[in-house]
């Protein structure tokens, strides 16, 4: 084998979250109109307000046509064979108050997924929310939490007993009508996360997302709502795994954050989506909208993503920083591999004076994939003083994938500064022949250097994650070498 | 300790390009040999076959390595067994510190080996003292693999690497080209610290400048994959005076090549 098959074979690491989760679910028909939109109100018992936010955004959608800029070519979904709505039987129709209410099945799936839910075996200093298909089935150390006055909970919760504060900011980042997949979600959206951060509050522990996609029929349509108040900080990691279909799925999600003066929020995602096999069969269609808002002066706002997994990765997770001197970072590493496609990058709006970003993007293109950075530095008139420093390397391994960098540089302040660099390097026989000299084997040396390569990265990443994601690029390239 | 029998290689692209021609050598134990040629005369070659490059092919012979055939072992498995090569253009790693990089290759050759393996404090100390040897800065271990450095800081490095892995049979493929006086005797001196009585160094040059500073017990002239010629030094002392032509016309008066 040469080593340009054996380096395709490794990242080609089999996929180690694709079993599927046998639960009963609810009956819930497919298609999308105004009576589906009413159906999934009604089963989340949710007050007019939220039923009128889903039917205006469906008024938008219906208005609107699925974008074809990105640099992605896929069948386009049929949004009439798609199950909006998945919920699992439960013994008497309501969320699990405790894990003795849980479906046991499902807890055994999050603890083959790495994440045990029950108290003995939880993750210590890491607050966990559990989303399976469309609910929220847990939510750890809630009681801890709210001891600080934080509010850790899932979205259709937060709906229920905080609806003053959920309604004052959904739908205040990302708009109803911002764009197609937006628009979807806001009408069908399911659950997702909701965080709120007090004043002068330091969250005492990480807070987590698992996202599950278990159920054939359905897509993922998740919420999630971070606000944090004054002064206050908050730390919070999405992860995200899917079982093996022949058949795409759709996950169309939101992310608002908020960030009010002098607040941080570091928002990370280990996301590895099933990809689909190495014809291109199946895999999850991930169109998701991410937008921070550093709504107050000094606030900073920060992305870290770990892209591996998806067949069709089409994400942009932005920062608008309308506070002065407000931060905001974008560090990421993208990992496509067999056949996926990936149009991932940024936008970093700056809005208030010396309002400063960072952009920091890997992408490492394997197999046949093809792998885009699109990232927009757009910088107000009135953002004197505005700075952007940006960085886009390629990695390719093999002959026949791709890499491409979009950027776009839009500043209308003459005292802004903005620095862009860009580099494509390829993993060469010769720098794997170089490190297995030095007496490491393959495996080891491709591990080295894509390590090497997204260090900038992954370092960004919180302590307790950073080994988890070290491994994810090890599986993601771990396999038979020849 | 190394014996290379009759070797013939090509590239494993395209077999017609036959680049070594029949090469025979043999190196011992606590000797220090030098090959020289002119360009694509297969010395560097040689010595990326005997670390197991996966470029070339080996079509007709066989190359001992303490009276056993290494040709079907991985370049990480040669590696393991005591055969360095300082490479003639160091490849640069980004992100990966030289420190990481060597503890990383250390211990792996030291588990292969049976020796202990060394924490990082204790591999610290040993990669601290491999230094001075080189005239380096402690900076260096911290610094990502070549990134950056200059050439001469690159073929030094090659020799740092030599020095904190301790390999029993070095190839130095033109770890002195591109180097300035100074450099030069550095890199020469770390050859002399690290050659001794259980270990054997092959120097693969175009100069005879680097064997004012370190002595070797034997010179061979490669031309046109094969040895045309082995002496001592004095051989590189006429190649210096008189170039390789003489060589090439005792060559070709024979028939055997061209």
């Amino acid at each position: 084998m040469s080593e340009t098959e054996a380096l395709e074979s490794m990242v080609g690491g089999e996929y180690k979250y694709g079993f599927t989760t046998d639960v009963e679910y609810e009956d819930f028909p497919k298609g999308i109109n105004e009576d589906i939109i009413r159906e999934i109100s009604r089963r989340k018992d949710e007050p007019e307000w939220v039923l009128e936010f889903r039917l205006e955004a469906f008024e938008k959608w219906k208005q609107m046509e699925e974008p074809d800029w990105p640099n992605v070519e896929y069948e386009k979904p049929d949004f009439e064979n798609i199950q909006y709505y998945s919920s699992t039987k439960k013994k008497d129709g309501k969320k699990a108050e405790s894990l003795d209410d849980v479906d046991p099945q499902i807890l055994e799936t999050y603890e083959k997924l790495g994440i045990p839910l029950q108290e003995q075996k939880q993750l210590q200093g890491i607050a966990v929310d559990a989303v399976f298909d469309s609910e929220s089935i847990f939510t750890t150390f809630k009681e801890k939490l709210a001891e600080a006055g934080v509010i850790f909970c899932s979205i259709s919760e937060a709906i229920q007993d905080h609806p003053e504060i959920v309604k004052e900011y959904l739908g205040s980042v990302v708009p109803k009508g911002d764009n197609f997949y937006a628009a979807l979600n806001s009408a069908v959206f399911s659950d997702g996360s909701f965080v709120y951060v007090p004043e002068d509050t330091v969250c005492p522990m990480e807070l987590s997302t698992y996202f599950r996609i278990n159920n054939m029929q359905s897509g993922q349509f998740e919420r999630t709502l971070i606000i944090c108040e004054d002064n206050s900080h908050v730390s919070y990691l999405e992860g995200c795994t899917a079982p093996q279909y022949q058949e795409n799925q759709l996950h169309a999600a939101v992310v608002e954050l908020v960030a009010l003066e002098d607040a941080e929020i570091k928002y990370s995602t280990i996301q590895n989506w099933y990809s689909g096999d190495e014809k291109g069969q199946g895999g999850i269609f991930n169109f998701v909208t991410k937008r921070g808002h550093c709504r107050g002066d000094n606030s900073k706002i920060s992305w870290t993503q770990v892209e591996t997994g998806s067949a069709i990765t089409w994400k942009y997770p932005s920062v608008i920083m309308q506070g002065d001197n407000s931060v905001g970072e974008f560090y990421s590493v993208a990992v496509t591999n067999q056949r996926q496609q990936a149009d991932t990058g940024t936008k970093m709006i700056h809005v208030g004076k010396n309002t400063k970003s960072t952009i920091i993007s890997k992408g490492i293109s394997a197999g046949e994939s093809n792998n885009s950075y699109r990232g927009l530095v757009k910088i107000s008139p009135r953002a004197d003083g505005a700075q952007n420093y940006s960085v886009c390397d390629s990695m390719l391994i093999g002959q026949t994938c791709g890499a491409h960098t979009f950027p776009y540089i839009e500043s209308a302040n003459p005292t802004a500064k903005v620095e862009h660099e860009a580099s494509t390097s390829r993993v060469g026989e010769e720098q794997i022949f170089y490190l297995q000299q030095r007496g490491m084997d393959e495996d080891d040396a491709i591990s080295l250097i894509v390590n090497g390569f997204a260090k900038e990265v992954l370092q960004e990443l919180p302590m307790e994650f950073a080994v988890e994601a070290d491994k994810l690029l090890g599986i993601k390239l771990e396999g038979s070498v020849g | 300790m190394l014996e290379i029998k009759d070797l013939h290689v090509c590239v494993e692209e395209d077999p017609s390009e036959k680049i070594l021609k029949g090469v025979n050598l043999t190196i011992n134990e606590g000797e220090i040999h030098a090959i020289m040629g002119p360009n694509g005369s297969g010395k560097s070659t040689l010595s990326k076959v005997v670390a197991g490059h996966e470029a070339y092919e080996v079509t007709q012979g066989d190359i001992l390595y303490n009276g056993e055939s290494i040709l079907d072992l991985e370049a990480d498995e040669r590696a393991h067994l005591g055969i360095f090569l300082a490479f003639q253009y160091p490849v640069e790693v980004p992100g990966v510190t030289n420190k990481n990089l060597l503890r990383q290759a250390y211990n792996t050759i030291a588990e292969e080996q049976g020796r202990e393996e060394l924490d990082p404090l204790q591999f610290e100390d040993h990669a601290r003292e491999q230094l001075k040897l080189v005239d380096m800065k402690e900076e260096f271990l911290e610094r990502s693999v070549n990134a950056g450095f200059s050439g001469g800081e690159k073929k030094r490095n090659e020799i740092f690497q030599m020095a904190v892995l301790q390999p029993k049979l070095s190839f130095l493929d033109e770890t002195d080209s591109g180097l300035d006086i100074d450099a030069l005797k550095i890199v020469a001196n770390g050859i002399n610290e690290l050659s001794g009585e259980d270990n054997a160094v092959v120097l693969v040059t175009h100069y005879q400048r680097i064997l004012d500073y370190v002595q070797p017990d034997h010179v061979h002239v490669m031309i046109d994959g094969k040895i045309a010629k082995s002496g001592d030094k004095d051989l590189a002392i006429k190649l210096e005076e008189q170039g390789y032509d003489w060589l090439t016309d005792t060559v070709s008066v024979n028939g055997e090549q061209q």
